[in-house]
Parts: C-alpha cells; sequence; structure tokens
C-alpha cells in the first residue's frame, strides 16, 4: 500500500478550477519533487493536502496510509503524521515558539499513545535540533515567527519538521528566499530525516534546491495537471531547457483573482 | 410623578438614611447631592451615553451596603487597603508596628483637604455627584516627596452580597509629591450578586513624578460598574495605567488625564465581554501645555451578544505645542452577534503636532488558524491561543510581576472555558 495515494484530484478556490485532476503516488522512502511555473498548482497541492479550507475538492481521492484523507480536519491530518513546511510561515505575535511547538509536539505524541513532555524533557529533545539548524535558543522565547528573517522562517519550517517527525513532509518553496548557505543549511535538515518510513513532497520552482536534496522521482506540473514525470535528471533538462523546452508557458502569477 | 422624580426620591431616602459628616464634608455632600438631583441619571439622548443606558441602574432601588463581613486576609506586605461593602478592613495585626513604609501616609478624609473632590468634576457628571454625595470612608494615600515606592499600593474594592441589591461608592485618592516614584493596583472585585459600585478615584502626580497604575475591574455577571477616575499631571510627571476590565453586567469607566508641561501619559485598557455583557471606555487626554506625550491603546475581545464602547478623546489645547499623541483600539470579535461602537475624537487647537489615531474590528486570521493546526493543535484550542495571544500584547505591559501572573492565569482559564465555540 502507497503511503499517499492521489487520484484524479480536482480542487477550485472560488469558481476558479486551479487542479484539474492530478494523480500522484508516493511510497514510504520515497522522495518526490514537484515542478512547474508560477502558477500551475503546486502550492495549491500542497495546502489541499494539509487540509486548507480555503479550497475545495471537487472531484478526486487522496487515500493517505490506506485512509481517507480529504475527510480530515488540518489538526487530524498532522496528528497522522503529515507536515507542511509553509512558503510562507505565518508570523503569530503573542504566542511563544517554546508554547506553540511544545503544545504541537504533545497534541501529536498523546495521539501516538506517547507521553506527553513536561518543559525539561521537551528542552532536551529540541536542543539538538536547534543547534542542527543552526538556530538560537533565544528564539524560543519568540513569537512565533514574528520579526524572523526570511531565512529564519524557513529554518524554524524545518526545524519544526525536525522536532514533529511527519511522516509524509510536504515542502513548499522552502527554497525561495534563501541565500546558498541558508540553503545548504535548510537542505543538510531535510536530508537527515530522509529515512525508508518517511516520504517527502518538494515543492519548487528551481531545480537548485534538488542539487541538495536529491528526489527519486521528478514531476512537471502545468496548468493544475502532471504533464511530465521522470527521475532526477529531468529536474536537469529543466535546468538547461527551461520549461518552454517542455511546451509550457509561463506565466505571470496571478495574484487576486479568484 | 415622574420615573426620574421616583429614582431621585429613592436616592434622597439613602441621603438623609446617611449619618451627618463634619460640617464641611455635610455641605460638600449636600452640594453634590444637590447637583445629582439636577443632572439626573444620563439617558443615550446625552451623546457622551449614546451607546450606554443605565437604566438598569436608574430603576434599580439599592439598598445601603450592609455592615462589614468577616474577611479571610493575610497581614499587609506593603501598602494594603482592603474595603468589603465600602467599609475599610483594618489588616493591621494589633501589636505589630505599622507596616507603611517610609514616605507613605494613609490619611482620612480631612487630611486630603484641598485635594478632595477638586479633580473629579461632579458638575457635569450624575455618578460622581452621586458618589461624592455619599463620601464615607476613603482611600487616601500620599506618597511623600522624592520617595521610591517598591511595592504597590494595593486597593481592593470587594463587595460580598447580601442578597437585596446594594450600592457602594468607593472613593480613593492618592498625592504623589514632587520626585516620588510608585505603583498603584486598584481592585473591584465581586464573588456574585447584583449590586452597584460607583467608583470615583482622583491621583494628583506633583512635577517628575512617576506613577504605574493599575485598575482590575472582576466585578460579578451581575454587577453594574461605574468609574470615573481623573489624573491630573505636574510638570514632567510620567503616567501609565492600565485599565482590565474583565466582569460586572453593565460597566462604564470614565478616564481623564490632564498633562502640564512635558509630561508623558499612557492610557491602555484591555476589555472581555461575553453572554450579555456591555462595557463603556471613555477616555480624555487632555494637552493642556506644550512638549506632552500620551500613547493609548486599548484591545477589546468581545463574544456572544456582548457589546462594548471605545470613545477616546484627545483635546490639544492652543498653548500644547509640540505635543506627540497616539492612539489605537483594536477589537477582536468572535461572535456574530457582539457589537463594538469605536471613536476617535481628536480636537486640536494647536498647529504644531503630531496626533495620530486608529481603529480596528477583525476576527481570528484564518492563516494563522491554519498554520496551528496544521501542526496538530485543535481548531478550539487554536482560536483559544490566538485570543490569548491577541490579550496578550496587553498583558505583557504589566511591570508588577505578581498582577501579570494572575491576570495570565485568569485569562488562560476564561479562553479556556470558551474554546468551545
Amino acid at each position: 500500500m502507497a503511503l499517499l495515494e492521489i487520484k484524479d484530484l480536482h480542487a477550485t478556490v472560488g469558481e476558479r478550477e486551479i487542479l484539474k485532476g492530478i494523480d500522484l503516488t508516493v511510497e514510504a522512502g520515497e522522495v518526490h519533487a514537484i515542478m512547474g511555473p508560477n502558477g500551475s498548482g503546486k502550492s495549491t497541492l500542497a495546502q489541499v493536502l494539509a487540509g486548507r479550507e480555503l479550497y475545495q475538492v471537487t472531484a478526486g481521492q487522496v487515500a493517505y496510509d490506506g485512509k481517507d484523507l480529504l475527510a480530515l480536519s488540518p489538526e487530524d491530518r498532522a496528528r497522522e503524521g503529515i507536515f507542511l513546511a509553509f512558503q510562507y510561515p505565518v508570523e503569530i505575535p503573542g504566542v511563544s515558539n517554546m508554547y506553540f511547538l511544545k503544545a504541537a509536539l504533545n497534541t501529536i505524541r498523546k495521539h501516538r499513545n506517547q507521553p506527553e513532555l513536561d518543559a525539561m524533557d521537551f528542552l532536551s529533545l529540541i536542543r539538538d535540533k536547534m543547534n542542527a539548524m543552526n538556530m538560537d535558543q533565544t528564539l524560543l522565547n519568540r513569537p512565533v515567527n514574528a520579526g524572523f528573517s526570511g531565512g529564519e522562517k524557513k529554518r524554524n519550517e524545518i526545524f519544526q519538521m525536525a522536532v514533529l517527525e511527519p511522516r509524509l513532509a510536504i515542502l513548499d518553496e522552502t527554497d525561495s528566499g534563501l541565500d546558498i548557505d541558508a540553503l545548504k543549511l535548510v537542505a543538510a535538515g531535510v536530508n537527515a530525516m530522509r529515512s525508508p518510513e518517511r516520504a517527502m513532497v518538494v515543492v519548487t520552482h528551481y531545480q537548485r534546491l534538488l542539487s541538495e536534496i536529491v528526489p527519486d522521482y521528478v514531476h512537471v506540473l502545468a496548468d493544475g495537471r502532471i504533464v511530465k514525470s521522470g527521475g532526477k535528471e529531468l529536474a536537469l533538462e529543466l535546468e538547461e531547457g527551461g520549461y518552454a523546452a517542455l511546451g509550457i508557458h509561463e506565466e505571470a502569477e496571478t495574484v487576486g483573482k479568484a | 410623578m415622574t420615573t426620574a422624580a421616583v429614582q431621585i426620591g429613592n436616592w434622597l431616602e439613602l441621603f438623609t438614611q446617611q449619618e451627618r459628616a463634619e460640617p464641611w464634608l455635610q455641605k460638600l455632600r449636600e452640594t453634590a447631592f444637590a447637583r445629582f438631583t439636577e443632572l439626573g441619571f444620563p439617558t443615550p439622548r446625552d451623546e457622551e451615553w449614546r451607546f450606554t443606558n443605565v437604566a438598569p441602574i436608574a430603576r434599580t432601588q439599592f439598598q445601603p451596603a450592609s455592615g462589614c463581613f468577616a474577611a479571610d486576609f493575610s497581614p499587609p506586605v506593603g501598602v494594603e487597603l482592603l474595603f468589603i461593602n465600602g467599609c475599610r478592613i483594618q489588616t493591621e495585626v494589633p501589636g505589630l508596628p505599622n507596616p507603611l513604609p517610609k514616605g507613605v501616609v494613609v490619611e482620612d478624609l480631612a487630611g486630603a483637604g484641598s485635594h478632595l473632590a477638586q479633580y473629579a468634576d461632579f458638575k457635569n457628571n450624575a455618578f460622581v455627584a452621586l458618589n461624592t454625595a455619599f463620601l464615607g470612608e476613603a482611600a487616601v494615600v500620599r506618597v511623600t516627596r522624592g520617595t521610591m515606592l517598591r511595592g504597590p499600593i494595593e486597593i481592593t474594592c470587594r463587595a460580598q452580597s447580601a442578597g437585596a441589591p446594594f450600592v457602594t461608592h468607593p472613593r480613593v485618592l492618592v498625592i504623589v509629591e514632587s520626585g516620588a516614584q510608585c505603583s498603584i493596583v486598584e481592585s473591584y472585585e465581586g464573588p456574585g450578586g447584583a449590586y452597584f459600585t460607583n467608583a470615583v478615584t482622583e491621583i494628583v502626580a506633583g512635577d517628575g513624578a512617576v506613577i504605574d497604575h493599575y485598575k482590575v475591574q472582576r466585578e460579578s455577571s451581575d454587577a453594574f460598574h461605574v468609574a470615573a477616575m481623573q489624573v491630573r499631571l505636574g510638570r514632567s510627571a510620567s503616567f501609565t495605567t492600565h485599565n482590565i476590565s474583565l466582569g460586572g453586567a453593565l460597566v462604564r469607566n470614565d478616564i481623564g488625564v490632564t498633562l502640564a508641561e512635558g509630561a508623558e501619559a499612557t492610557v491602555n485598557g484591555l476589555y472581555l465581554v461575553n453572554g450579555t455583557q456591555h462595557v463603556d471606555n471613555h477616555t480624555v487626554i487632555d494637552h493642556a501645555k506644550p512638549h506632552g506625550t500620551s500613547h493609548e491603546i486599548y484591545k477589546g475581545i468581545l463574544d456572544g451578544r456582548a457589546s462594548a464602547v471605545f470613545n477616546g478623546r484627545i483635546i490639544v489645547r492652543k498653548d500644547a505645542q509640540k505635543t506627540d499623541s497616539k492612539q489605537t483600539n483594536k477589537n477582536l470579535v468572535l461572535s456574530d452577534d457582539a457589537v463594538i461602537n469605536t471613536k476617535p475624537e481628536l480636537q486640536i487647537f494647536a498647529d504644531d503636532v503630531r496626533c495620530t489615531h486608529g481603529a480596528t474590528i477583525g476576527q481570528l486570521d484564518a492563516e494563522s488558524l491554519f498554520y496551528l493546526q496544521s501542526r496538530g493543535i485543535g481548531k478550539a484550542q487554536a482560536r483559544s491561543l490566538l485570543t490569548q495571544a491577541f490579550a496578550q500584547e496587553i498583558i505583557d505591559r504589566i511591570k508588577v510581576p505578581r498582577l501579570r501572573d494572575s491576570l495570565e492565569k485568569v485569562l488562560a482559564g476564561k479562553f479556556h472555558e470558551r474554546s468551545n465555540y
């Protein structure tokens, strides 16, 4: 049984159809890259899998670990092991990182029938993971993402992923806005988590992240459909020829159009 | 007789029932009561009371508060004044020396002399007139010149219900002489029952005085609470107040601060209303002289069928050049039926000033909710976390650790209790 099986998935936002029939199967242990131009539906796919209510699924099925994923609330998906690293992590003033992450971890642990952690155990668990992401401990007492630089926000996403240990990680343009050093750090964090039990779906516009996180499969998304699938060499082809070589025209990102 | 005449008749009965005071005080009471009978209770036809109807107060026949109840209290650590149903409770332990720190004097009304009723004007406010007409036991505290007080001056007014609705008229006067520094915590609380707290607070800050003031209102859910606070700041004095309003069925706060040259005022507040609660905060910051600075942020959380009013007036007088003033009112509305009326009122007569104001009314942010949910936090918990975070901005500014901690706990409990929507 595949960990994730998407069949003919259609999704709209308002009147506009964005996903027009996605088929994708991801086995445990695999890393799949989803590439495509702006406006192709990459981020929508990531958000639909995490359960964002903004999007309506109009047709198709998604099975996750044999369960009907679309029937689950966003929090239940997270508890079942799905993690979305946001393209734009949300700033939440007034809620400390520490409180937030401990609450998240303990709900998930409870769901897995593991004992909840107290503050001391929690701190010792996260200390190494913070160091690995080169994150300052003082960030723990700061509000979630508030006043973080772009790079700090992305590192914080991967740090959260390391703490929550998902079975399916979806990385939405985790490379955007990162300089090469930050990119390598983030990629190292992701690579450290690759394991036979865990699958990853890496959504990206550019090939450069995929030289750091080498995928098993690459899919090209255009106008709401997967138009081409292949191995890691497909990413390199795209790097050389661009999307145009596949007959795909990049459209300017439509903003504010529902 | 008209309804108004009947209502005033009830108060006249209470007024004549009270024991006569010394001549000077009796005269003040009588003048104030005469003014009350002229003014009568305000109605929504009065602009200042447009969104707050005090008819439920006007039509209730209140009893005078009955005598003191046994209270559980611990011996005071610093300056603590406890009133139960308007009656001062002696918390000092007999045989031990007066625990008041050096530089603090607790006086009686006569000692307040030239300051009493000089700031909270009863000519235009029926509730202040009523309070003044019933002046009796009061909290009068003087912090002498140059004194730096470490712990807060705590003034607690507790109501203990005796069945029939009763009224108390708490009166606070704090005189902080020039160069002195102190914090003041006023608490109004009641475990249950219908009663009416009609409070007046006057604070005078001498030149260069620094005052950090808090008012925490946790009246019972059936209580009426009307409070006027008038603050007079001397040259380069600095005054900060946080007005935390959690309880009460019908609540009105009138807060006025007058600034002398170079004075600084921070006027903040937080109101939480649920059910059918109504809270009205009217503030007036009066820049009378040049180079004054004022900051104001009021935040409100509304749920159920509750309603709230924020009316923030800022006056910059002709002389008050170089005034710098900022006002913000933010409201989080959690239900479809809650109502907020918010109104900035800037009256600027000087031409070289900076005044900004802004008001927002919003719901919980959908993206923030999704972010929390996507990490496994349940929707109800996510909502209560974000609601608490909204209030946290005000709580974080509280400088008295014990007060901050206890309010954090109270709020956490309140939001947890509400997290099932």
